[in-house]
């Protein structure tokens, strides 16, 4: 095994991480969305378990298959359940046109790579790229929440953030805690589904942007 | 080495709200539950004043040390009163069967698990785990936010779940930068993520990571304490759970937060090569400052007029911090103290006053000092506390906050003290309304028995002596220790 096939192949799984987080931005159906997540997850896992075969760290071999198993396989399957269930909007409500949205990524993206290259001078060239794909991924995910309306692709956002955030932490040489940290993300989601369901959460109540005001706020006149 | 974790009195410390979560989850009798959670919680506060005198090594996950120490006591000593209050609180509400015996057992449960989760953000040594506790903060108390399970409640706890979510991821990435920034110096493994290993070669770290690391961690934990722009989640989270929440919400979960930031700071500051992050804290301290003080003037609910007076004191909490220095550290540590007290203390007023009078809106409560003398003055006296004026605690140490400003940057002094004369306006309105003038009806809960009336006040009546006499008298110990640990603030 050569080290270039090392790095090449992380950085090919990374790049697939990051374009699903593209592919989220452009789809008009909540299918589809979910879907393209389930295929992130899927990379996300591939990432995690090559990271524990370069880095012989077998603990990795968990998350990767709490990558593979919750969050590529049942976190989907529960959604379009959900979506099916509670009937949902099929179709994808956007705040922000979707070729703005993809303009505003591309510059995230440029901007990840600006921010983090430069800071990481003196780490491996491995770790340092990762890392600008993780901070990519994050922020498209973060991009997500705020341009789609749905309650479910405000949580897919979410969910996509956080394959950012593992991504991160996986590429982050021999670091502890990942796979409590994992763990802690998937009782979290299932959380956030469980509330889905449990209180019936058609559309989103409230959006992160401050502007959007809604009846229920309890403090008017 | 099991004799040896045995022995470590901050193991027990965790341990007795953890187990005490555990039994109030079985337990099926609500009455009985508000007793076993106020003794749970008397029994952590015991513990926790164990540690005051005995300090156990560092672990690679747990330490102690003079700085977290104080706030574990605080901790554990509000949790006590809240879960005082909590009794009495919740009496009312079962009686009047507003909650079903399901959800009061899950809301015990989860008033323990909350206090577990603040004690292993506050002791731990291991800055992945830290994050891990506040990640199960916020679950715990989205639970409690969301226990009347109607419209606006959800919504409260939904917008806060998504919002503070998002603060977290942005907290871990940060927290991960750290790792990277100290794992060439320390080594791949759990040492580059302990603090006590950290402090002590943080000026090897590459600088920029470091600050980049900063910025996320700020942004992300600064969601938690509230800090505009980022605070919208707080108001709605503080009036649509129950009352006792809200009290523990503003009295510890904010400041474990702010304790999060801090160690953070700390790092940053030892590093010469980094970015100096006071001029972060101070921007986002005085927006939030200014943010709470106009939102205050628009309130009609009262909590939320509470809670937006939460933002405003961790605003000034973060701007004395940022500024760092002996003077300013310690008027920072009295102020966390001070409002904890004093804030928890106007959230048990507020709760039973929601309670008799059976109305929330600033407009349907008036006179409480006649109707309700006790409570009415308590209020008052809580209210005068908060709004910074003498002889109460917090009037010290805003006004030391001030003249450190003055000492350090005489211009910053400038909007803070327009800021805290803005809020002084806000609050003293609101209040003459409040407690004086023609009472309203009294629509809400019948008078209960004077028993539970007595615990019900008794821990407002506790805090807010607290507060006076910190104003009129410090004990030199104290004073010697937060004098030690602003030093350690740098």
């Amino acid at each position: 095994m050569t080290a270039t096939l090392t790095y090449d192949l992380a950085h090919l799984i990374g790049a697939t991480v990051l374009m699903m987080g593209f592919a989220l931005l452009y789809q008009r159906r909540v299918s589809s969305v979910i879907r393209i997540y389930a295929l992130q997850a899927l990379a996300l896992a591939a990432a995690a378990a090559w990271q524990a075969y370069i880095q012989d760290a077998p603990h990795l071999y968990l998350t990767a298959a709490i990558a593979l198993v919750f969050k590529a396989i049942i976190v989907p399957l529960a959604l379009s359940w959900l979506v099916r269930r509670l009937g949902m909007h099929r179709t994808i409500e956007t705040a922000l046109g979707i070729g703005p949205t993809l303009v505003i990524g591309v510059g995230l993206v440029a901007l990840s790579i600006l921010l983090v290259l430069p800071v990481t001078e003196g780490a491996a060239a491995l770790a340092r790229e990762s890392l600008a794909l993780a901070m990519s991924v994050l922020l498209l995910g973060l991009l997500m929440m705020i341009t789609r309306r749905n309650a479910v692709t405000q949580v897919i956002g979410f969910m996509a953030l956080e394959n950012g955030l593992l991504l991160a932490a996986v590429s982050a040489q021999g670091m502890p805690l990942v796979v409590e940290i994992s763990v802690a993300f998937a009782v979290l989601v299932a959380m956030i589904l469980f509330g889905i369901f449990f209180f019936r959460i058609r559309e989103r109540f409230d959006s992160l942007d401050v502007e959007t005001l809604d009846p229920y706020r309890g403090d008017r006149p | 080495m099991t004799a040896l974790q045995a022995a470590n009195p901050l193991l027990w410390l965790l341990a007795a709200p953890l187990i005490g979560a555990g039994v109030l989850f079985l337990l099926p009798h609500w009455r009985l539950a508000a007793l076993t959670n106020i003794a749970v919680s008397a029994v952590t506060f015991g513990l926790s004043l164990v540690l005051v005198g005995q300090r156990p090594e560092p672990t690679a996950l747990l330490f102690i040390d003079d700085f977290n120490v104080f706030l574990v006591v605080l901790t554990a000593f509000v949790g006590l009163g809240s879960s005082i209050f909590s009794a009495a609180y919740i009496s009312r509400e079962g009686n009047a069967k507003r909650l079903a015996p399901p959800q009061m057992r899950l809301y015990h449960a989860m008033y323990q698990a909350f206090l577990f989760t603040m004690l292993l953000a506050l002791t731990a040594n291991n800055i992945g785990l830290l994050w891990v506790a506040i990640e199960a903060a916020t679950l715990t108390t989205v639970m409690m936010v969301s226990l009347y399970r109607t419209r606006p409640a959800i919504e409260a706890a939904w917008k806060y779940f998504i919002l503070c979510s998002v603060g977290i991821g942005l907290a871990l990435f940060g927290t991960i930068l750290v790792y990277m920034a100290a794992q060439p110096v320390l080594g791949a493994g759990s040492q580059a993520m302990a603090w006590t290993a950290m402090i002590g070669q943080a000026g090897d770290f590459q600088p920029a990571l470091l600050s980049l690391a900063f910025v996320f961690i700020l942004v992300g934990y600064g969601t938690k304490v509230g800090l505009a722009p980022l605070h919208n989640w707080l108001p709605d989270a503080h009036a649509e759970g129950p009352t006792p929440i809200a009290a523990v919400l503003s009295g510890l979960l904010l400041n474990v937060a702010l304790y999060a930031i801090l160690r953070m700071k700390m790092i940053v500051s030892a590093n010469d090569g980094a970015m100096d992050p006071g001029p972060f804290m101070i921007a986002m301290g005085l927006s939030s400052l200014f943010v709470a003080a106009l939102m205050l003037y628009r309130r009609r609910d009262i909590k939320r007029l509470f809670a937006y007076s939460s933002i405003e004191h961790m605003g000034i909490m973060t701007f004395a911090f940022g500024m760092g220095g002996a003077l300013s550290n310690f008027a920072g540590l009295l102020h966390m103290t001070m409002h904890s007290l004093a804030k928890s203390a106007v959230f048990f007023a507020v709760g039973l006053a929601v309670q008799t009078v059976g109305s929330a809106r600033l407009s349907d409560i008036r006179g409480l000092t006649v109707s309700r003398p006790v409570l009415g003055w308590g209020l008052v006296i809580g209210v005068v506390a908060i709004a910074g004026l003498p002889p109460m605690g917090i009037f010290m140490s805003e006004f030391l906050v001030v003249a450190s400003a003055f000492a350090q940057q005489p211009l910053l002094a400038v909007p803070l003290i327009l800021a805290l004369l803005l809020t002084f306006g806000a609050l003293v309105m609101r209040l003459q309304s409040l407690a004086f003038g023609e009472p309203s009806p009294l629509l809400g809960y019948p008078v209960p028995n004077p028993w539970v009336n007595g615990v019900a006040v008794a821990p407002m009546v506790l805090h807010l002596a607290l507060v006076v006499i910190a104003g009129l008298w410090l004990p030199p110990a104290l004073v010697a220790w937060f004098e030690s640990v602003a030093a350690m603030l740098g």
